[in-house]
């Protein structure tokens, strides 16, 4: 299987000196750059960063949960810190991750540009999310939020004696570095393409991209006036949300999930434009339906903003209302289900290898799958009433987002670290660090479908004895999982410097980033490409490698 | 096998001699860099509709509940200085267009006092809005802990007059959403202008250094464009807040 992997490449025995790391050096050069790449690598230690932070209030969540007494802290506590999990993970983890890391690297590269349209901004856009990163974790050493990710209204305005106030401010300003990145992506792909890339020559991971950029360029400032207004509701006494001066609470969910709704498809489309590379190129054939999964992005995209209200069956919203938010809910899975019969399609008969960014790719598929089918449950009045607020929801969420979309991540991250940094990591520890984390998910979350089911309500410190037996074998899980994130963390950097060197194109990958050195040079393209050949055009290379074998022999 | 099979090149069809300083370096032609920035505003404009738009529907649905909260408030706003207000910003939106066209012509005295006169223009709007709010603060409609809507139980002779009619104090109370929206919506209004103020006179610094005249303009008309997008929310406003309950 690392055959491919270990092809001698003659052209470029060793990493080439002149590209964009070493272009320039010095602390202001990364600072003040205007370079798509180098930001993409700014994001990458910052997101990472506020990973971990995120994974070590995961770590505590679990700790907790592994007596049925709340003896490792108190309830208020415990409330703290699943706020600031939520909080991390999501706007400062889930929704920048794959777009600001993997997109500010690839999409100029891929559409055959020189940067993104507005590098300024580009950068810019980095600086408000270090912002809102910094004054979250401010507002959680100093104190804490206890509302949940969601601060929810009236605790949130009334209730709460927390950092509620700093919280959302840093949110509204983590939510402009998400604004303009996805403005930035959608003029680039616009505007920027080479002569001959024709919006139907766009790989995959451009389309996902682009249609999550439309998610959150129409959707985050809803999220930013909502919070305005609960930050006024606190500060200067206005009464929108406040029942007590005839406001709606339940307006603020309208306005909180119809971003917040989308907001998933925000964190989960750009993983299916990673997952659709990696497959197509371990496959070695042309992503199925190539079209369909295109226009299965911008559909998700559109349905994304009709579905919010599953989120209010149980708040009082009319039946007529649930009738038809169901209806719009389980109308997305369509567009999703395309996505998966069309990767299953684009594995039949394809030449399959298993190296690691395929391994993730797998993980994905059949989780984020588990993760779609128990949203049915979810997305059916009926059912979802029984389950609303246990654990059957944190399952789904987590098989969706963790299973799904940091899988994503992770593959792309292997697949397209080679690109970035000019060197392989090794293939054994990679794969088993895959499996490692394949199995400490499962580990940790399929447990909590079941503690669910038997009615185990989230966001307790402390729960009734007969349920401590799955919530072992969830914080044990949780334990394997750690193990399987940290893996990458140390095999990654040590290949920065001792890792094989991999050449132009270690994957014999179609794409444009694939034809340029690794790592590339700050202009990307010496010259501007003409683009000729069509998208994921294997069975081109596969002719070329037989007409070269012939030729030798 | 070759690793470049899908690129042929092209020449970019320029050196560095040949084009304006202000081309940036991953732009192929200036019509492109243009088009792009032209874009990339109108795509931010779409972003503050969403953001303002929250507000609306906020406003819309309240205004459904509460209707007659919402008519009584509203007839207690100042119609003289809110069309006045309106009058100064469609005032400013034509200097700001005539700015834009100096800019175009590279007629810089003009450019100069367009700009002079869009930021007096938008420095009375922000005044005028002061003394509504003076207004406000005085008859205690600022909601929050000193707000009073016992005027709207009893309203006095003069309103009586006008047509008010006096509300049930549980509809009463229900001004105070009213002013609530009144506050955020011409609140973040006012905090769109500031910005545009506080952008028009780097650009105002920048004209009278003699900027702008050597055709790189797109600051200019992008900063155009947001004028008129932020006139464009008032024109919403106005009727929303001041006008449609009048007649009664």
């Amino acid at each position: 299987m690392s055959t491919i992997v270990s092809l001698p490449d003659q052209s470029t025995a060793r990493v080439p000196k002149r590209n964009y790391l070493t272009n320039e050096n010095g602390l202001l050069s990364w600072l003040l750059t205007g370079d798509h790449k180098r930001i993409a690598i700014l994001y990458l230690i910052s997101i990472t960063f506020f990973f971990f932070i995120g994974g070590a209030l995961a770590g505590l969540i679990r700790m907790e949960l592994l007596t049925p007494q709340s003896d490792l802290m108190a309830s208020d506590t415990y409330n703290k810190i699943f706020t600031m999990h939520g909080v991390v993970m999501i706007f400062l983890f889930l929704v920048p991750s794959v777009p600001a890391t993997l997109g500010n690297f690839l999409i100029p590269i891929m559409i055959g540009a020189k940067d993104l349209a507005f590098p300024k901004i580009n950068l810019l856009s980095w600086y408000l999310y270090l912002a809102g990163g910094t004054m979250t974790l401010a507002a959680m050493i100093t104190g804490g939020v206890d509302t949940g990710w969601t601060f929810t209204t009236p605790m949130s305005t009334h209730f709460s004696n927390t950092n509620v106030v700093t919280t959302g401010l840093a949110i509204f300003i983590a939510g402009f570095s998400s604004i303009f990145t996805g403005l930035n992506f959608i003029v680039t792909v616009h505007r920027m393409r080479a002569p001959g890339m024709t919006w139907f020559k766009l790989p995959l991971f451009v389309w996902a991209n682009y249609a999550a950029s439309v998610l959150m360029v129409l959707g985050t400032p809803v999220l930013a006036i909502t919070l305005v207004l609960v930050v006024l509701e606190r500060t200067v006494g206005i009464g929108v949300f406040d029942p007590t001066k005839g406001g709606d609470p339940i307006l603020f969910q309208h306005l909180f999930w119809f971003y917040s709704h989308p907001a998933v498809y925000i964190m989960i489309l750009p993983g299916f434009g990673v997952i659709s590379e990696v497959i197509s190129t371990f496959s070695r054939k042309r992503i199925f339906g190539y079209t369909a999964v295109a226009f299965s992005s911008m559909a998700i995209a559109v349905f994304g903003f009709f579905v919010w209200a599953h989120h209010m069956f149980i708040m009082g919203v009319s039946n007529y209302a649930v009738l038809v938010f169901s209806l719009l809910t389980m109308l997305v899975a369509v567009p999703s289900a395309i996505k998966i019969f069309n990767w299953a399609f684009t594995l039949y008969k394809g030449s399959i290898t298993f190296e690691t960014p395929m391994l993730y790719a797998f993980g994905f598929m059949g989780l984020f799958t588990i993760g779609g089918l128990t949203g049915v449950f979810l997305g059916s009045a009926g059912t979802d009433i029984h389950l609303t607020e246990t654990y059957f929801i944190v399952a789904h969420f987590h098989f969706v987002m963790v299973g799904g979309m940091l899988m994503a991540f992770l593959s792309g991250i292997h697949f397209w670290w080679p690109k970035m940094t000019g060197r392989m990591y090794p293939e054994k520890i990679s794969q088993l660090a895959a499996v490692v984390t394949f199995i400490g998910f499962n580990l940790t979350f399929f447990p909590q479908f079941l503690l669910g089911m038997l009615g185990m309500p989230r966001r307790y410190a402390a729960y009734p004895p007969e349920f401590q037996v799955l919530n072992v074998f969830s914080t044990a899980g949780a334990t394997i999982l750690g193990v399987g994130y940290l893996l990458p963390m140390i095999y990654l950097v040590w290949s920065l410097k001792y890792g094989k060197v991999a050449g132009n194109n270690p994957w014999q990958a179609t794409g444009l980033e694939w034809q340029i050195q690794s790592p590339p040079l700050t202009e990307n393209f010496t010259t501007i490409p003409i683009v000729t050949q069509d998208v994921y055009d294997y069975e081109w290379l596969e002719r070329q490698k037989e007409h070269e074998v012939t030729h030798v022999g | 096998m070759s690793d470049s099979h899908a690129i042929a090149t092209a020449e970019s069809g320029h050196d560095h001699g040949e084009h304006p300083a202000y081309l940036r370096h991953h732009f192929v032609s200036l019509e492109q860099q243009q088009e792009t920035a032209s874009f990339g505003m109108w795509l931010f404009l779409l972003t503050e509709i969403m953001f303002f738009g929250g507000l609306f529907t906020a406003y819309l649905i309240y205004r459904n509940w509460y209707y007659p909260a919402f008519v009584a408030a509203s007839h207690t706003l100042n119609i003289f200085e809110g069309s006045l207000n309106t009058l100064v910003l469609i005032t400013s939106s034509f200097t700001m267009a005539m700015g834009v066209w100096c800019a175009e012509t590279k007629r810089r005295q003009g450019l100069i006092i367009s700009l002079v006169l869009t930021l007096i223009l938008g420095l009375g709007f922000l005044g005028i809005k002061a003394d509504e709010y003076h207004e406000k603060y005085v008859k205690h409609h600022i909601p929050g802990h000193t707000f009073n809507a016992q005027g709207f139980v009893h309203p006095d002779q003069e309103a009586l007059k006008g047509g008010e009619k006096p509300l049930a104090p549980d509809m009463a109370a229900k001004t105070e959403v009213y002013f609530s929206l009144y506050f955020a919506m011409t609140g973040m209004h006012a905090v769109h202008m500031i910005i545009g103020i506080a952008l028009l006179c780097g650009m105002l610094w920048k004209a009278t250094r003699g900027g702008y005249m050597d055709g790189n303009i797109a600051y200019v008309e992008n900063f155009g464009l947001y004028w008129h997008f932020v006139d464009i929310v008032w024109i919403f406003l106005f009727p929303l807040l001041y006008l449609i309950s009048r007649h009664q």
